[in-house]
């Protein structure tokens, strides 16, 4: 006798549904849709027509870039600010997680901390031309004390876009940060509290460890956000040298020279360059402990 | 012995009270606790027994009063400075460390050399018996293993005092009275001053030495398991330690500390608490194992059975009085449901309180 004869064979919808296919599964065909038109289909047209270059073979438009230093140095250019930026941001979004997470009023300050990511970059950076311009507050009062003789020059350079960059940048970090913060058991601390362990140890042996997982997250979308400044590298920057980014370099390729493949090109080269880095950090993040935060049974 | 028993000779709190704006979550409360003693608060939630040992441990500053250590005043202290070893309800082990890790960190924490360390988790591990599980991570531990790696941590870096918050109430029946006999055991074992916080009448009165009986933040009593469960000084204590019946009626008669209360037109034979005189209203306590189904007697209470349970050994019902009063009772036998018994109360274990 064969087994076969006993368990009667499971209909295909049955079979389906033990993989967890079922008609809710068809909930996600929109979500796959506005994938697949807004971010593959730009993604690969991008990808082919950057082979496509105005003269020269399929890698013409890689082999410019990568000969001319006015192009190729827009990546250094880019993560000189991009990475500067992440870092200060995480290491200034830490300690305001930590000190906000034992505040029973939470809500006013994060809403004044997250304020910044409505005005939009424009607004930041009339702002701050007017605050941190030659004639703006920040020079002027200190003047008013004596401390500078003249203006420093902190606007239409690399300074310029550096605080635009972490005023619109600091609240998404600091929101990610906080929520990796509150979100480790507060018993865990207490724990190492009545075990002997001082605040620094406390964050150094129970917390980093805790939250690197989550911070590598942190650093890795703010590296993205920052990595694509364009409007406060213009409006705040030296566009034509200090903070020609890399994506300036891509909209003059596209909207100056009309050379839309060459345009393409350098967004893929952009996009390499993110995925480098984020891919990195990501392996990195391997190295650490990332299961659960809570100290045991919730 | 490595694991040495407290060094110190009394804990003291001197009218500790903690306020949480106008609530006072603990009140005035003074208790002297000796070396080596294990000690219950015990108490239903929100009774302020959790606040203590966190105001205990310095997780929470008190508002009022002081907590000493000999004559060191310790109140004030941080809690990393106070040197106590705790167990808590949710565990709380570092996730990201081993159980090995995790029983050292507290030695870590003060410096020792690392094969000092080494030694005494052994000794921990040996102790708690989890040898076989030293590397593993937390989350590959059952819930009793990872409360008994909670045990080690507190207990290895000899703290003066344990401190316990329900510790068992995570784990499921048959765990908890596996390690209720386990805390009793490393008790005795090293003899470590433990607060035991509990909801759980029956864990403390299984590991306590005494027991202090909290209720919105004040103590109701303090005693000895054997003093509580027989004599409770206040009618919300015996409620709370298992005297699930109460008898309202009028005190007929007075002998010594014996008393004759008349409920439902029965007279009831009781002991009395406190000082109830001729005339006065009283209510009778008596646990549902005093409470029995007799064969007719001319002195009991008749009741219609309710609900009927089989328990093992015998029976637990609830029947109830032509005058509405609900009585949870056991039997040897099965009674139907809806027949008439008689019940009997063992005056030795009826507490008469004042009503």
């Amino acid at each position: 006798m064969q087994r076969a004869d006993h368990t009667p064979a499971l209909s295909l919808r049955q079979r389906l549904a033990l993989r967890g296919i079922d008609g809710v599964t068809l909930l996600v065909l929109p979500a796959v849709l506005f994938v697949l038109a807004i971010f593959v289909y730009p993604f690969a047209y991008g990808l082919l027509l950057s082979f496509e270059p105005k003269q020269g073979g399929i890698f013409a438009n890689y082999t410019r870039f990568f000969s001319d230093p006015f192009l190729y140095d827009t990546i250094a250019t880019t993560l000189w600010l991009a990475v500067p930026v992440t870092i200060i941001s995480l290491a200034f979004a830490l300690p305001v997680a930590f000190r906000v997470r034992l505040m029973t009023r939470q809500r006013l300050l994060t809403t004044i901390l997250v304020l910044p990511v409505t005005l939009g970059t424009v607004l930041v950076a009339e702002g701050l031309l007017n605050f941190l311009g030659p004639q703006g507050w920040f020079s002027r009062t200190l003047m008013l004390f004596g401390i500078i003789d003249s203006p420093v020059k902190l606007t239409n350079n690399y300074w310029g876009v550096f605080a635009s960059l972490i005023i619109t940048g600091f609240p998404f970090t600091f929101l990610l940060t906080l929520s990796y913060v509150t979100g480790i058991d507060p018993a865990l601390e207490q724990a190492a509290a009545t075990h002997g362990a001082r605040a620094w140890q406390r964050f150094r042996h129970v917390f980093l460890p805790l939250l690197v997982p989550g911070l590598a997250i942190a650093f890795c979308l703010s590296f993205v956000q920052a990595f694509a400044v364009f409007p406060s590298a213009i409006l705040l920057g030296a566009p034509a040298g200090p903070t020609r980014v890399i994506s300036i370099a891509a909209y003059q390729a596209a909207f100056e020279q009309y050379d839309y493949s060459m345009a393409s090109a350098i967004a893929m080269i952009m996009a390499a360059v993110q995925l480098v880095i984020v891919v990195a950090v990501l392996m990195l993040r391997n190295l650490f402990y990332r299961g659960t935060t809570a100290g045991g049974k919730g | 012995m490595l694991l040495a028993s407290s060094k110190f000779d009394e804990l003291r709190l001197d009218h500790v009270t903690r306020s949480f704006g106008s609530v006072n979550a603990l009140q005035d409360i003074c208790l002297t606790i000796g070396k080596g003693e294990f000690i219950a608060l015990l108490g239903p939630s929100g009774c302020g027994k959790s606040t203590a040992l966190n105001c205990i441990a310095g997780l929470l500053a008190a508002t009022g009063g002081s907590i000493w250590l000999d004559d060191k005043r310790i109140d004030q202290l941080k809690p990393e400075d106070r040197g106590f070893g705790m167990v808590f309800q949710s565990y709380a082990l570092f996730p990201h460390m081993s159980v090995r890790a995790n029983i050292g960190f507290g030695l870590k924490m003060r410096g020792t050399a690392r094969a000092e360390i080494a030694k005494r988790v052994d000794e921990a591990l040996a102790l708690v018996r989890l040898e076989a599980h030293g590397h593993k991570l937390p989350g590959q531990l059952s819930g009793g293993q990872q409360q008994r790696v909670a045990i080690a941590r507190a207990i290895v870096i000899e703290p003066p005092l344990v401190l316990m918050d329900e510790p068992l109430s995570n784990l499921d029946a048959k765990l908890r009275l596996e390690m209720r006999a386990e805390i009793r055991r490393i008790h005795n074992q090293l003899g470590a001053t433990t607060i035991y916080v509990t909801h759980d009448q029956d864990e403390a009165l299984s590991l306590a030495d005494r027991i202090v009986v909290l209720r919105d933040g004040r103590i109701r009593q303090v005693g000895a398991p054997r003093d509580l469960y027989e004599s409770p000084d206040h009618l919300d204590v015996a409620e709370f330690m298992g005297y699930r019946n109460r008898l309202t009626g009028k005190v007929t008669a007075r002998d010594g500390d014996r008393v004759t209360v008349e409920v439902s037109s029965v007279r009831l034979a009781g002991t009395m608490r406190g000082d109830i005189s001729v005339g006065a209203q009283a209510v009778i306590a008596a646990r549902p194992d005093d409470v029995t189904a007799i064969d007719g007697s001319d002195n009991a209470l008749k009741a219609i059975v309710e609900t009927i349970e089989y328990r093992g050994r015998e029976f637990v019902g609830t029947a109830r009085t032509e005058g509405g009063l609900e009585l949870i009772f056991h039997a040897p036998q099965a009674a139907a449901i809806g027949s008439t018994i008689s019940l009997a109360v063992d005056p030795a274990h009826a507490l008469a309180y004042a009503a």
